[in-house]
């Protein structure tokens, strides 16, 4: 039984990480490149529609990566988690289905219309679909994180004798208290992507002195949304999905945050330490004291409780993992603030394109809003662990009963294999339309 | 409620079945008959635009079979899983290979997404086509050895084949002479569904071949259908109950055989959709026509212990299956206009789109 728990849950965790990879930058660079667009209707300078053609071929082979990864979403849940499937599926099932009517079917009828229909729809059209493809992975996001949201706070159900889950309450799927905060933390997050990708880009080409207007107009943009977006992502969003976590998962709160002990005076805030799950204490930390009360509280001797004060059987099952995702997602999210702060500082004294060393540092961040963004969400599903729908239904009971280790490993496999090919194909062909940049003023 | 969510689901599956359909056909096409450089992008055009909302049909069935039938989708996903997960490997291998072979021009990289593409095409004929023949045999419920249930009444759990390759073991595989006959026939189906679609859709210099092509394959078909037809009761003893008792489903056949004789008059349809609305009978009728013979089973059980599942006793709970009435119909009006939209878009021939060209 162990080991089917873990190869399921090993498949589900590498499947949804390669997965999100994609959907974060479809999200965000599909609001940049309805920007450009919108800016080329107003101004009808030609560069900002080039800007807006060679962005949607970055665009369209992202998406593509995205719907492909993207299916083998859905079959897991039946595959691989059939139990939870069957126990939920009523209510859970609900907004996935939703998503599938409302946001794919937008999604991919007007995506093909934005890639090739800019000749026979005229430009005033044309940025309608865009704005449609947008509208799309927008709303999918949101169906996405109402999912996610009953799973971490369930809300408007009953539970049946024979352990089902029934839904009472439509509206209260929306309404859940979990989800707005969530929810906009996500989409800055995936804004912080969209930025940084544009705005390393646009650095490589002004390093490398290629394309030099175009590497200005992304430089620009990027930063420009870069800074609101990495300021968002902390505050409010960051901040309100934190205290939602204090207020509803505290045993959770306590292990992302390092707080062993609850201390008596206030607690303080864990910088730098690891997580000794031998001795239940945090070697080698770093902290300031009291300020972690004070950001959850607004009082520097609001009391937290410590993660040794709950039940062995509720803590999460991987406090180093969770606390290791919460630190790394947190550190770069302010690395991200304080470098697009010194950008946008820049670019007002008219410097930035000439810093050389901002321009490297933007071009060599470009992994990192993943890293973070991936991060962000272990944090979200290994703070919810050992549950999979919190204080209710335990993970060990929502795994397919009849589907043995030796299946899903070789499944497993499969997956790795496929999409380290995937993968390497999407970098090798990014970086081909990368490096032959945009093109000036296409026939119109 | 049960009864709307069921019709609603079939639906969805048909509509997919026939739009993505097209798109399994063109690429069996584009893998056996298309030699050309011009005639392999005439076919990529003329899906390019159109298969990923087609596949969003397959992906808004499942989160509607999800919502509405949880114990089914919880039962046969696990119990397919081998196959289910092969499906989603050779989507994948499909759409990268759409999407992928024109970002590079060279001849080896263009031949081997070709291939990928194609192959992936036929085999996910094979496997849907298998899989419908799956549900309509039913599996082990409850997986019961000498008697007894090892699982749950509602689970299962189905190796790719037994060494018997029989469906009527006691130990059933995917894959046995029943399954992969029906399999065949979704090859062949599809094929000649593709075929129809890409002279419908372009000009083609090989559009006067592939009429030929759709012929000859009509009388393969025909022939698999009425074999199949009559081993049928084989695996169902009593295939005609349902259009006995209620003789308005006949409507079903009738539309099946029509698809499927009208195709013969191939060569002399003045229009060029003809084929394709025909094939679309064929596939359409066959699907339902299939789907009501069991009705209201949803995955039959072969033993006598476990009860068969039907749409009463796999369905959510009735609050969630009302209120999501609402938000369906609304949902439902949005793609049809969505869908309106994209094929007057793209309506007439489609040879010049210029799909993954950049």
């Amino acid at each position: 039984m162990e080991d089917m728990l873990f190869y399921d849950r090993m498949q589900f965790a590498f499947t949804i990480t390669f997965h999100y990879l994609f959907p974060q930058l479809t999200m965000g660079l599909s609001l940049m490149i309805v920007y450009f667009k919108w800016k080329f209707l107003r101004t009808k300078i030609d560069r900002y529609n080039d800007a807006a053609k060679f962005w949607m071929k970055i665009f369209a082979l992202n998406f593509a990566m995205g719907v492909v990864t993207g299916i083998p979403m859905e079959f897991q849940f039946g595959t691989n988690w059939a139990k939870f499937s069957e126990l939920t599926g009523g209510i859970i099932g609900q907004t996935l289905a939703m998503e599938g009517m409302f946001s794919f079917f937008l999604e991919s009828s007007f995506l093909g219309l934005f890639l090739f229909g800019e000749k026979l729809l005229g430009h005033k059209l044309h940025f309608l679909t865009g704005f449609l493809v947008f509208l799309g992975s927008w709303a999918s996001g949101y169906l996405i994180i109402a999912t996610h949201s009953w799973m971490q706070y369930p809300v408007g159900y009953e539970v049946l004798e024979n352990g089902k889950f029934v839904l009472n309450n439509f509206g209260a799927l929306f309404s859940n208290p979990w989800l707005l905060p969530a929810y906009l933390h996500n989409q800055a997050a995936s804004l912080v992507t969209s930025s940084f990708v544009v705005a390393a880009i646009g650095a490589f080409y002004l390093l490398n002195n290629k394309h030099h207007e175009f590497g200005k107009l992304f430089v620009k943009t990027g930063v420009i949304f870069g800074l609101i977006s990495s300021l968002l992502v902390a505050f409010p969003t960051g901040d309100w999905t934190a205290k939602n976590v204090a207020e509803h998962q505290p045993v959770t709160f306590a292990a992302m945050e390092g707080i062993f002990e609850t201390e008596e005076g206030g607690s303080e805030i864990v910088l730098i330490g690891q997580p000794n799950m031998l001795e239940k204490k945090l070697d080698n930390k770093i902290a300031v004291p009291n300020i972690l009360s004070f950001l959850t509280y607004q009082e520097w001797d609001a009391q937290i409780k410590g993660l040794n004060e709950f039940d062995e059987s509720v803590h999460p099952t991987n406090v180093p993992g969770l606390y290791y995702s919460y630190h790394i997602m947190v550190g770069l999210g302010t690395i991200f603030i304080g470098l697009m702060l010194l950008a946008v500082v820049q670019l007002f004294r008219r410097k930035l394109y000439q810093t050389k060393w901002i321009l490297w540092s933007l071009m060599f961040m470009l992994p990192f809003p993943y890293i973070a963004n991936t991060t962000g969400w272990y944090t979200a599903e290994l703070g919810r662990q050992p549950w999979l729908v919190y204080n209710l239904l335990r993970t060990a009971d929502g795994a397919s009963p009849t589907v043995s280790s030796g299946n899903t490993l070789f499944t497993l496999l499969g997956f790795i294999g496929l999409y380290l090919l995937l993968g390497m194909l999407f970098l090798m062909l990014a970086g081909k339309i990368i490096n032959k940049g945009p093109q000036l003023n296409q026939q119109h | 409620m049960e009864l709307f969510w069921y019709i609603v689901l079939m639906t969805m599956l048909a509509v997919y079945v026939i739009l993505d359909g097209y798109d399994f056909g063109a690429g069996i096409i584009h893998l056996f008959f298309a030699k050309e450089e011009k005639d392999k992008k005439a076919i990529t055009n003329a899906i390019g635009p159109f298969w990923d909302a087609n596949e969003v049909w397959l992906i808004a069935a499942g989160g509607v079979l999800f919502f509405a039938f949880p114990t089914l989708y919880a039962s046969s996903f696990s119990g397919f899983y081998l196959p289910l997960i092969m499906i989603l490997w050779l989507l994948i291998f499909r759409a990268i290979g759409l999407e992928l072979r024109g970002q590079i021009h060279n001849k080896m990289w263009e031949s081997i997404w070709d291939k990928a593409f194609g192959i992936a095409s036929l085999l996910l004929a094979l496997f849907f086509g298998v899989a419908l023949g799956n549900v309509v045999r039913g599996v082990n419920l409850g997986n019961v050895v000498n008697g007894v249930s090892t699982y749950e009444a509602h689970y299962f759990f189905l190796p790719l084949w037994n060494p018997t390759f029989s469906p009527q073991a006691e130990q059933l595989g995917i894959l046995d002479w029943f399954t992969v006959l029906l399999g065949i026939i979704g090859v062949v189906a599809l094929t000649i569904h593709g075929a129809n679609w890409i002279i419908f859709k372009t000009n083609a210099n090989i559009n006067e071949k592939l009429k030929k092509v759709v012929f000859n394959l009509n009388i393969v078909l025909s022939v698999l259908v009425i074999i199949s037809l009559l081993i049928w009761h084989i695996i169902e003893p009593q295939p005609f109950h349902n259009f006995i008792d209620n003789p308005w489903l006949w409507v079903f056949p009738i539309i099946t055989f029509t698809g499927l004789f009208g195709l013969f008059k191939v060569k002399t349809f003045k229009k060029h959709g003809m084929g394709f609305l025909f094939s679309s009978l064929f596939l359409g009728g066959g699907l339902a026509s299939t789907v009501a013979s069991i009705f209201p089973k949803v995955l039959p059980s072969t033993n006598s212990i476990n009860p068969d599942l039907t749409l009463y006793n796999v369905a959510a709970h009735e609050y969630g299956l009302s209120v999501g009435v609402y938000w369906f119909v609304i949902a439902a009006v949005l793609v049809a206009i969505y869908m309106i939209i994209q094929y007057k878009v793209f309506k007439g021939k489609m040879d010049d789109v210029g799909y993954g060209e950049h």
